[in-house]
């Protein structure tokens, strides 16, 4: 991910802008596809999870395969703040962000030590303390079943009334928070901070020898991580109005690492964002025509891994790269001295 | 009183002696050679003196502190830079993006999220500078992984002068280089002298020879002898050893 120095910080930029245009328009096209408005809701909570997670595995370099802890905690935390303490959608959202946050900082003080297979192995562990507690802590997490009936509260912002049992309304409610989630995360991973953590994936040796607290990078970047899946989490109880533990299993955590994978995490801030949209439209879509549908997904992910590791974002950045290349050759014999 | 000094240094992995006792000094503003043969303990005595690994016994002091046993982050932060044997870059990046990572100014600010680095800023130019130092003016925004062997071992040195050292440690770097690479590697060498105190390591004899102050022989996890180039090429270990063979 070579990107250029620019000559100054820049919060908005071309890609968020289309990414919004896409997203924002959504409500009026979805139904004509053949596709359904709650859908919506579903995949832009999903890629706000995704991005989240893409801190941890695309920016840090580091493997989580027990990330549905943090979402899950995010759900239950939301949940738990309406049923049982006041029904505000803003406290538990702070709330689910918070403990999602907690329970990070937390595993990270274990894990960020660790590199690699070993990582990818103890993130695994927690991962499945945490869902077997919340299937075992009946009188907090409601079981195998959940928590059921979580109410969509009414808020108000200013003057405007937002009434979130309206999936219309509250996808729009799910799709402003994914544009504070994406324009903050935009900013963190081209700061310095974000800098340092690419530093870190590509060569925790040589950070060390300059200078740099890994394992504190490390143990930030994986917090950060898990507090925007907790933010996801909270969005998706009061989406799903129920948290329940199979958000925590060890096949949805890696239904996030797929979709990821899939639309190019690796060389892309976007890959998440695209990764997410293309498993939903897969369960839909290919669900429409068979029950078996995750073995084709299934599929397309071992073909994505076998033969464009990039995924979609790096196909795409492919395919922009070849047709400057031919638009250059044509103008000028010369690439610029500027580099990629 | 000696800048570096390294006191009855010990270390062993599981039953092997690695090193035995290891008493080295190196003053400020010299150029300091490390030599010896093949298993001889020498990278061994460079990663217990850079923090990689802490040692089994003795005493490390940098500019009369303490540092015995600290981790390679505080060592780093106190002026001690180091370069690879085996090239340890940052390959995604381009080639000032490596050497942006190195600088303190940058390192100090690092957890801030907001603070970009920005074309024309003060930490590029001081990065540009260092790599034009190193002779790889023209390559910034080369992605380093791509560049040739002999540019990226003088990107590795860049890193390590971007830490702005106190003392620099150098781990063979004529590995790999063949003639030409070693010459120019040489010129370069011969540049930063001037300005910095200069460990290195080396088994290339006529390299070190031309270079060095002084000259510690490192053999069987000791210190055999020490002196000036032309003292050691008198001294009948060294002959012994056939370790010095100047061109």
């Amino acid at each position: 991910m070579i990107d250029r120095i620019e000559a100054r910080p820049r919060w908005i930029t071309r890609e968020m802008l289309v990414a919004v245009a896409l997203l924002g328009t959504l409500p009026l096209w979805v139904n004509h596809v053949g596709l359904y408005q709650y859908l919506g809701v579903e995949i832009v909570i999903w890629m706000i999870y995704a991005l989240g997670f893409n801190l941890l595995l695309g920016y840090t370099g580091l493997p989580s395969f027990g990330h549905g802890a943090f979402f899950g905690i995010g759900a239950y935390a939301f949940g738990l703040t309406q049923l049982n303490f006041c029904e505000n959608v803003w406290l538990g959202l702070f709330l689910a962000t918070a403990v999602g946050a907690l329970g990070g900082a937390l595993v990270a003080g274990f894990l960020s030590h660790r590199r690699g297979i070993y990582f990818a192995l103890m993130s695994i562990a927690f991962g499945q303390l945490f869902w077997f507690t919340a299937i075992k802590w009946h009188s907090v997490t409601g079981g195998e079943d959940g928590l059921l009936n979580i109410p969509r509260p009414a808020i108000s912002i200013g003057s405007v009334q937002l009434d979130l049992d309206d999936n219309l309304q509250l996808y729009y409610f799910c799709l402003a928070w994914l544009a504070v989630v994406v324009v903050g995360l935009w900013r963190v991973v081209h700061s310095r901070f974000g800098r340092i953590i690419r530093a870190i994936k590509q060569n925790e040796t040589r950070a060390a020898f300059i200078g740099y607290n890994v394992w504190l990078f490390k143990w930030l970047a994986f917090t950060l991580s898990a507090m925007v899946s907790g933010l996801a989490g909270g969005l998706f109880a009061m989406a799903q109005e129920s948290a329940y533990p199979d958000v925590m299993s060890l096949h949805a955590s890696g239904f996030i690492v797929m979709m990821t994978l899939i639309g190019g995490g690796f060389v892309s801030f976007w890959g998440p964002v695209i990764g997410a949209a293309v498993f939903f439209l897969a369960r839909d879509v290919l669900g429409a025509q068979t029950e078996s549908w995750l073995l084709w997904y299934g599929l397309m992910f071992m073909i994505v891994v076998l033969f464009k590791p990039e995924g979609v974002a790096g196909a795409w950045q492919d395919l922009v790269r070849r047709r400057g290349a031919r638009r250059r050759t044509a103008i000028v014999p010369e690439s610029s001295p500027e580099g990629p | 009183m000696a800048l570096f000094e390294a006191q009855a240094l010990g270390k062993r992995f599981g039953d092997q002696v690695v090193l035995e006792r290891i008493d080295l000094a190196f003053e400020q503003g010299r150029l300091h050679g490390i030599m010896g043969p093949n298993g001889a303990g020498k990278t061994t005595c460079f990663n217990v003196l850079t923090g990689r690994y802490p040692p089994d016994r003795g005493q490390i002091r940098f500019d009369g502190e303490d540092i015995t046993g600290l981790s390679p982050r505080r060592i780093a932060r106190r002026g001690i830079a180091r370069s690879f044997q085996v090239i340890n870059l940052f390959d995604e990046y381009s080639a000032i993006e490596n050497v942006l990572m190195a600088l303190p100014t940058v390192r100090d600010r690092g957890f801030n999220v907001l603070r970009w680095i920005g074309r024309g800023s003060a930490e590029m130019d001081e990065a540009a500078t260092i790599l034009e130092r190193v002779g790889l003016k023209g390559r910034e925004y080369h992605p380093s992984a791509s560049l040739p062997y002999g540019e990226r071992r003088a990107l590795e040195i860049g890193i390590a002068l971007a830490c702005e050292p106190r003392i620099l440690f150098l781990d063979e770097p004529t590995s790999g280089m063949g003639i030409d690479g070693t010459a120019r590697l040489t010129e370069l060498i011969a540049s930063l002298k001037a300005r910095y105190t200069i460990v290195i390591i080396e088994h290339d004899m006529s390299f070190l020879f031309r270079l060095a102050d002084r000259i510690s022989v490192i053999h069987w996890g000791q210190v055999i002898a020490e002196g000036t180039p032309s003292e050691l090429q008198r001294n009948p270990w060294v002959r012994r050893s056939n370790l010095g063979e100047p061109s």
